[in-house]
C-alpha cells in the first residue's frame, strides 16, 4: 500500500454517507444531473477497473488462452519470495508491538490528565506524513549508528514512526467516542490499578480502533518499499520489484497483484466492521 | 475510522472543560507538579527525538556541509544553479503540479457525483473503494500498470485490437505522463475523500435562498457554490501536490530509476550509483523537499482555516 509514500491522511470515508441534500427535487433538473452522474461515474469505474483487470488476466492468464489458477501456487517456490515474507513479516509484528505499546498508554494518558498537549501530539504526528520517506531515509542512514544500521530491526524502528500517524488518529478518535474519564474513575474506584484497567477496561473498548491501528500499521509494514530498498533489505516490494523478471513475468506480477488484493480485503474488511462496530454503539 | 467524523463534534467539551482544573495553573510547586504530570509521555517524546528529530537534524546538518565538514552553501548552490538537480527538481514540481491539479479537478467531479446520489448502499461502496484505493501505490501499483498498459500488456493489446495504439500515439508508461498516469491512480480516489465532507456542507438553504431570488443552476454555482468550495478544492490540491511531490516508490518501480524526479535522484546517491563525494548532494536535496514540502502544508492550513468559515 502507498499510504506511506503518498503521505495521505488516514481520512474518513463514513463522511461520504452524509445526505447532499443541495438538489431540490425538480425533475428536469434531476434528469439532467443524473446523466452527467452515469457519465462520469463510468469513466471513472472504467479507469479503475481496467487496469486491475488487465493485469490479473496477464499473470493467470494460460499460453494456450483461458484462465488457470496453477500460477498461484508457483509463487512459494519462487527464489527468495519464502524468505522475503518472513523478513516483512517480523518487521510488521516487531512494528505492531512497539507502535502500540509506545502509543496506547500514551494517548490514553493524554486523553486524561494533559488534554492540550493533544494539539502537540497532533503536530508531532503528522510530521512523519510531511517529510517524504525519501528524504526521511537519507537522514536515518546518516544518524543511524553502525551497529544499527547493519541490523534489520532498523527498519523496525522506522516504521513505528511511519505507523504513528495512522495509530494515533485511530486512537485519537476511539478514545473520543468514549465516556474516558467515568471509566477511569469506575475503574479505580472499584481497585484497579492502571495496567489492569487499559488492559482489561479501556482496550476491550477500544477494540475497533485498535483493530484499524494495527491492520493499517501491518498493511504499511508490508507495502513500504523506500526505506527498506535504500537500506538494502529485501522486504516483499523490494523482492517483488528485484525479482528477475526473465525467469516468470508472471509471478511477480500476480504476487503485487495479490497483495493489492489483500489489502483491499482488508481495509473493507476494517471500514464494514467500524461501520457495525459504530452503529451498535449508537443503537446502545 | 468512522467514528472519526462523530467524534469530532462529542470531544472538545468532555476533553477540554472537565479536566482543565488539573493540569493548568499553579504557585511554586507548579513546575514540579506540571514535570510530574508530564512523565508518562516522556517515552513517546523521547522515541520521537531519537528516531525521527536526529534523522531531521542530520538532513539539515548536512545540506550545509562540504566534504570536509565545513559550513558551505555550496551543496545548495549547485542544486539551484542548474544541471541535472536542478532538472529534477523541476520535472518533480512539475509532476507534484499536474499530479494535483488533474486528480483535483476530476476528484472533485467524481465525488459530487457520487454525493448527489441518493442511493446509500451506493454512496457507501463508493466511500470504502476510495479509502481503499487511495491506500493503493508503490511497487504493486507499477506492476499493474506494467502488465496492463506496458508496450506488451493486456489493456494496450485490447486498444490495439480496436484499433487504438497509444505506444505510437506518444504515450510512454515510462516517461513523465505515463508516471503521471499511474499516479492518478491513487491521487483520485484521495481527492474524493477528501472533498466529500465538504459537498456535505454546502447547505441546502443556500440553493434554496438563491431559487427563491430567482438565480439559475448556474449562477448558484457561479456565486455561492464555487466560491464556497473553492478553499476547499484548493487545499485538497495541496494535499495532492504534497503526496505526489513525495512519492518515490511507484516512480521508482515503473521507470527502474529511469525518470529523473528529486526522489529518485535521492536514492541512487544513497544507493552509491554516482561518482563519489557527492552524499552531501543527497541531504541538500532532502532538505528542499521538506522545504517544499512545508510550503505545501502551510498553504493547506491556512486554506482549511479558510474553509472552515463557511462549511462547518
Amino acid at each position: 500500500m502507498a499510504s506511506l509514500e503518498l503521505g495521505t491522511l488516514v481520512a474518513d470515508p463514513s463522511t461520504i454517507d452524509q445526505p447532499f441534500r443541495a438538489d431540490v427535487p425538480v425533475t428536469r433538473r434531476r434528469r439532467q444531473i443524473r446523466w452527467g452522474r452515469g457519465v462520469i461515474l463510468v469513466l471513472a469505474a472504467a479507469y479503475f477497473i481496467v487496469p486491475f483487470y488487465a493485469a490479473m488476466a496477464f499473470s493467470l492468464q494460460k499460453p494456450t488462452g483461458g484462465f488457470s489458477l496453477t500460477p498461484l501456487s508457483q509463487i512459494a517456490s519462487a527464489p527468495g519470495f519464502i524468505s522475503a515474507l518472513w523478513l516483512s513479516t517480523q518487521m510488521a509484528v516487531i512494528t505492531m508491538a512497539g507502535v502500540m505499546l509506545l502509543m496506547v498508554p500514551t494517548v490514553i494518558y493524554v486523553h486524561l490528565r494533559m488534554p492540550r498537549f493533544r494539539r502537540v501530539m497532533e503536530v508531532i504526528t503528522i510530521l512523519p506524513i510531511i517529510i517524504p520517506p525519501i528524504a526521511y531515509a537519507t537522514g536515518v542512514l546518516e544518524s543511524a549508528p553502525a551497529w544499527l544500521r547493519s541490523s534489520q530491526y532498523l527498519l523496525a524502528i522506522v516504521y513505528v514512526i511511519l505507523a504513528m500517524p495512522y495509530v494515533y488518529r485511530s486512537l485519537d478518535s476511539g478514545l473520543g467516542a468514549l465516556d474516558l474519564k467515568t471509566l477511569v474513575e469506575a475503574s479505580r474506584s472499584l481497585g484497579s490499578g492502571w495496567i489492569s484497567t487499559i488492559w482489561r477496561v479501556l482496550v476491550p473498548n477500544l477494540r475497533s480502533a485498535l483493530m484499524s491501528a494495527s491492520v493499517l500499521t501491518i498493511a504499511l509494514v508490508f507495502g513500504e518499499f523506500t526505506i527498506a530498498n535504500v537500506d538494502n533489505w529485501t522486504t516483499l516490494p523490494v523482492w517483488i520489484y528485484n525479482a528477475p523478471t526473465t525467469d516468470n513475468p508472471r509471478i511477480t506480477t500476480l504476487v503485487a497483484m495479490v497483495a493489492l488484493l489483500a489489502t483491499c480485503v482488508v481495509l473493507t474488511l476494517i471500514v464494514t466492521l467500524d461501520r457495525s462496530q459504530s452503529r451498535n454503539s449508537r443503537r446502545s | 475510522m468512522t467514528v472519526l467524523s462523530d467524534s469530532a463534534s462529542r470531544t472538545p467539551p468532555l476533553g477540554v472543560s472537565s479536566l482543565n482544573g488539573k493540569s493548568g495553573s499553579g504557585g511554586g510547586g507548579a513546575l514540579v507538579r506540571r514535570l510530574r504530570t508530564s512523565a508518562p509521555v516522556l517515552p513517546f517524546l523521547s522515541y520521537v527525538i531519537l528516531v525521527l528529530g536526529v534523522p531531521t537534524v542530520a538532513i539539515i546538518n548536512y545540506a550545509f556541509r562540504s566534504n570536509s565538514g565545513h559550513f558551505t552553501w555550496q551543496n545548495i548552490h549547485t542544486i539551484l544553479s542548474g544541471g541535472q538537480f536542478r532538472t529534477g527538481f523541476e520535472t518533480s514540481l512539475k509532476l507534484a503540479l499536474v499530479t494535483a491539479i488533474i486528480p483535483g479537478i476530476l476528484g472533485t467531479f467524481i465525488a459530487y457525483a457520487i454525493s448527489t446520489s441518493s442511493h446509500a448502499p451506493f454512496k457507501r461502496i463508493s466511500a470504502a473503494t476510495s479509502g481503499v484505493l487511495a491506500q493503493f501505490g508503490g511497487v504493486n501499483l507499477a506492476f499493474m500498470f506494467i502488465a496492463s498498459f506496458g508496450f506488451v500488456g493486456v489493456a494496450t493489446k485490447w486498444l490495439n485490437a480496436i484499433g487504438v495504439d497509444p505506444w505510437s500515439h506518444g504515450f510512454d508508461l515510462y516517461k513523465f505522463w505515463g508516471v503521471a498516469f499511474v499516479y492518478m491512480y491513487f491521487q483520485i480516489p484521495l481527492m474524493v475523500l477528501i472533498i466529500t465532507p465538504a459537498f456535505a456542507g454546502l447547505h441546502p438553504a443556500w440553493r434554496e435562498a438563491a431559487e427563491n431570488l430567482g438565480a439559475s443552476r448556474w449562477r448558484y454555482w457561479r456565486h455561492v457554490g464555487i466560491p464556497v468550495l473553492t478553499p476547499a478544492i484548493l487545499g485538497s490540491m495541496f494535499l495532492l501536490f504534497g503526496s505526489g511531490f513525495s512519492a518515490y516508490a511507484t516512480a521508482e518501480a515503473l521507470t527502474t530509476g529511469t525518470i529523473s524526479i528529486t526522489p529518485i535522484q535521492i536514492g541512487s546517491i544513497l544507493q552509491g550509483n554516482v561518482i563519489a563525494g557527492e552524499n552531501n548532494i543527497a541531504y541538500a536535496l532532502a532538505f528542499a523537499m521538506i522545504v517544499i514540502l512545508l510550503i505545501t502544508v502551510v498553504g493547506y492550513v491556512l486554506l482549511r482555516r479558510r474553509t472552515s468559515r463557511w462549511l462547518r
